[in-house]
C-alpha cells in the first residue's frame, strides 16, 4: 500500500469516528448553550440508546434480515427513546435545581451518570452484548487502492443527514430561533412569550435524541456494547465541545472531527498506546492556552 | 378604568428587600413614569409586573384580575410587554429575527407582515439593518429595536425601562417622540426613568421611588413644579 493510499485510508477511519463523536458532542454543546451545564449524564444516554437499537432489532429479528429500512426503523427507535430519556432528566433531575448554584447541577448530572450506568449493570447485565448487524456489510467500495467499508460510509453519511436536520431545525425554525434566544438570555426570551421551560425540555430531547443515533451507529462499527460503554466516548466527545468551544454548534462538529482524525493519525502513524490518552492531552492543551475553544467567544456581560 | 393596580408589593432578592410596599395604578390610555434614582427599584417594580420576581408580598392586578407569580411568558399573552433594561436585545440573531420573536405571543389575528412594516415605518433604520446581526447595530438602533421588538407583540400596556439610558440627546428626542406616538394610537405606557425632566414631560402621572418605596406621586405636570423632585433629581 502506498504512502499516500494510506493516508487516504486513515483519513476515511477518522472522518467515520470523528462523525459519531460530533453526534454526541453537539448534545453537549447545545445543552451547555442553553444551560451552561455539562450534562455528564450525556454519554449514558448514548449507551442507552446503543442498547435500545440492540433490543430493537433482536425483538424484530433485524439481524436475520439486514437491510436499509432495519436501520433507518432501528435509529429512529434509538432517537425517540433517548429523546424520552432526555426529557425525563432534565425534568426530574435539573429542573429542580435551575435556581441552584451550578456546581450542585454539576454534581446532579455526575450522579445521574452514574446511576444510569449501574442501572444499566443492573438491567442489562454487565456483560457485553452483541450489536446485531442491522445492515449488509457487502464489499464496501473501492477506489482504486482504496477500500471503504459499507459501515463507515453509512456512519458518515447518516451523520451527516442528522447534522443537517439540526442545522436546518437550530437556524430556519421558530423553535431554533427561540432556542438561540433563551441560550443568550433566559429572562429576555421569557418576555418575548417564550416558554423557556419547554425550549429546554425540547434542547434536551433533540441532543439526547442525537446521542441515540450515534449508539446504533456506534454499535455497528464496534458490535460489542456494555453498560459503561459510554464514559469513554462521552468525555471525549466533551473534550471534542470544548475543543471547538463549548456551545457553538459548528464548533462542536470541527472539534469532534479533529479529535477523530487525531485519534486515528496517532494510532496509525506512531502507537495505538496512547489513543484514550489523546482526548485528554488536547483538553489539557486547550485550556491551558485557549479557553474558549477554537470558535468560542468569550462573552462579557454589558452593565 | 385602571388598566394595572399594584397594592403592596414588595420583592427580596435573599435578605435584601427591594421594593416594599409599593402601590399604584395606571389608567387606561396614559402614561405613567416611574422615576428615582439608581437602586430605587425601579426595575425590580417592572420585573415583578413582567413575572421575572416574584412578589414576597401584595398583588397586582390587570383589568381586575390577579396576575401576581405568574409566568412571566404567560404575562406577556395578557398583552403586557417590556423592552427591558439594557435593551435585552439578542444579539447572536438578526435584526429581524429579534422582532419575529417579539411576535411570539402576539394574538392569533395579528398579521406578521402587517405588524413587521408598522415598525420599519416607526423605525426605518431597522428596516435598513433587518437582516443585519443585532450585535451590529449602534445603542440607538438596539433601543429602537428593543420598542419595535415589544410593539410586535400587540401591547395594551407598554413598559419601557429606561429607554434613554447611553443615548445621545438628539436620539433621545426621537425616542420619547416615538414613546409619544406609540401612546396617542391608543397603548397605555408605564415608563421607568432616570431622565426625570424628560420622562415627566411626556407623562401624564408620575410617581417617585426612593430606596424601594414610593415617596411622592401625582401629576407629571406637578411633580415638574415640586420643589422636592426639582432638587432632587432636575438640578435645582
Amino acid at each position: 500500500m502506498g504512502i499516500g493510499v494510506e493516508f487516504v485510508q486513515h483519513l476515511i477511519n477518522g472522518f467515520s469516528l470523528g462523525a459519531i463523536y460530533a453526534l454526541i458532542a453537539l448534545g453537549y454543546t447545545m445543552v451547555f448553550g442553553i444551560l451552561q451545564l455539562i450534562n455528564f449524564a450525556h454519554g449514558e444516554v448514548f449507551m442507552l440508546g446503543a442498547f435500545a437499537g440492540m433490543y430493537f432489532s433482536r425483538f424484530f429479528n433485524l439481524g436475520a434480515h439486514p437491510s436499509f429500512w432495519a436501520l433507518i426503523a432501528t435509529l429512529f427507535f434509538s432517537m425517540a427513546t433517548c429523546g424520552v430519556v432526555g426529557f425525563i432528566i432534565e425534568k426530574f433531575a435539573y429542573r429542580p435545581l435551575r435556581k441552584s448554584p451550578r456546581i450542585n447541577v454539576l454534581i446532579t448530572a455526575v450522579g445521574v451518570s452514574l446511576f444510569l450506568q449501574f442501572s444499566g449493570q443492573l438491567l442489562f447485565g454487565s456483560d457485553p452484548k452483541f450489536f446485531p448487524q442491522i445492515i449488509e456489510a457487502g464489499h464496501g467500495f473501492s477506489f482504486g487502492e482504496i477500500r471503504v467499508n459499507t459501515m463507515q460510509v453509512v456512519v458518515m453519511v447518516i451523520s451527516l443527514v442528522l447534522m443537517a436536520i439540526l442545522q436546518t431545525i437550530i437556524f430556519k425554525t421558530r423553535l431554533g430561533r427561540a432556542m438561540r434566544a433563551v441560550s443568550f438570555n433566559h429572562d429576555n426570551a421569557s418576555l418575548m412569550g417564550i416558554p423557556t421551560d419547554k425550549v429546554i425540555s425540547y434542547t434536551f430531547m433533540l441532543g439526547s435524541s442525537l446521542a441515540g443515533a450515534a449508539g446504533v451507529l456506534f454499535g455497528l462499527i464496534y458490535p460489542k456494547i456494555e453498560p459503561l460503554m459510554g464514559s469513554l466516548p462521552g468525555l471525549k466527545a466533551f473534550v471534542a465541545a470544548v475543543l471547538g468551544g463549548v456551545g457553538n454548534v459548528a464548533g462542536a462538529v470541527v472539534g469532534a472531527i479533529t479529535l477523530g482524525l487525531a485519534e486515528e493519525f496517532l494510532v496509525g502513524y506512531v502507537t495505538p498506546t496512547f489513543k484514550d490518552a489523546l482526548a485528554f492531552a488536547i483538553l489539557i492543551l486547550i485550556l491551558l492556552f485557549k479557553p474558549t475553544g477554537l470558535f468560542g467567544i468569550r462573552r462579557t456581560e454589558k452593565v | 378604568m385602571n388598566l394595572l393596580e399594584v397594592k403592596n408589593i414588595s420583592v427580596k432578592y435573599g435578605a435584601i428587600e427591594a421594593i416594599r410596599d409599593i402601590s399604584f395604578t395606571i389608567k387606561k390610555g396614559e402614561i405613567l413614569t416611574l422615576i428615582g434614582s439608581n437602586g430605587a427599584g425601579k426595575s425590580t417594580t417592572l420585573r415583578a409586573i413582567s413575572g421575572l420576581v416574584k412578589p414576597a408580598g401584595g398583588q397586582i392586578l390587570y383589568k381586575g384580575e390577579s396576575i401576581t407569580g405568574l409566568a412571566a411568558h404567560l404575562i406577556v399573552k395578557k398583552r403586557i410587554c417590556q423592552a427591558p433594561e439594557g435593551r435585552g436585545i439578542f444579539l447572536n440573531l438578526s435584526v429581524e429575527e429579534n422582532l419575529d420573536l417579539g411576535a411570539w405571543a402576539a394574538p392569533k389575528e395579528a398579521k406578521y407582515a402587517d405588524d413587521l412594516a408598522r415598525v420599519f415605518d416607526l423605525f426605518p433604520r431597522l428596516k435598513e439593518r433587518r437582516a443585519q446581526n443585532a450585535g451590529t447595530l449602534s445603542g440607538g438602533e438596539q433601543q429602537m429595536l428593543a420598542i419595535g421588538r415589544a410593539l410586535m407583540g400587540h401591547p395594551e400596556l407598554l413598559l419601557l425601562d429606561e429607554p434613554s439610558l447611553g443615548l445621545a440627546p438628539q436620539i433621545i428626542e426621537r425616542i420619547f417622540d416615538i414613546i409619544r406616538m406609540i401612546n396617542k394610537s391608543g397603548t397605555t405606557v408605564l415608563l421607568v426613568e432616570q431622565n426625570a425632566l424628560q420622562a415627566l414631560q411626556v407623562a401624564d402621572h408620575g410617581i417617585v421611588l426612593e430606596t424601594g418605596k414610593v415617596s411622592l406621586s401625582g401629576l407629571a405636570s406637578d411633580l415638574l413644579n415640586s420643589d422636592e423632585v426639582r432638587k432632587a433629581y432636575l438640578g435645582g
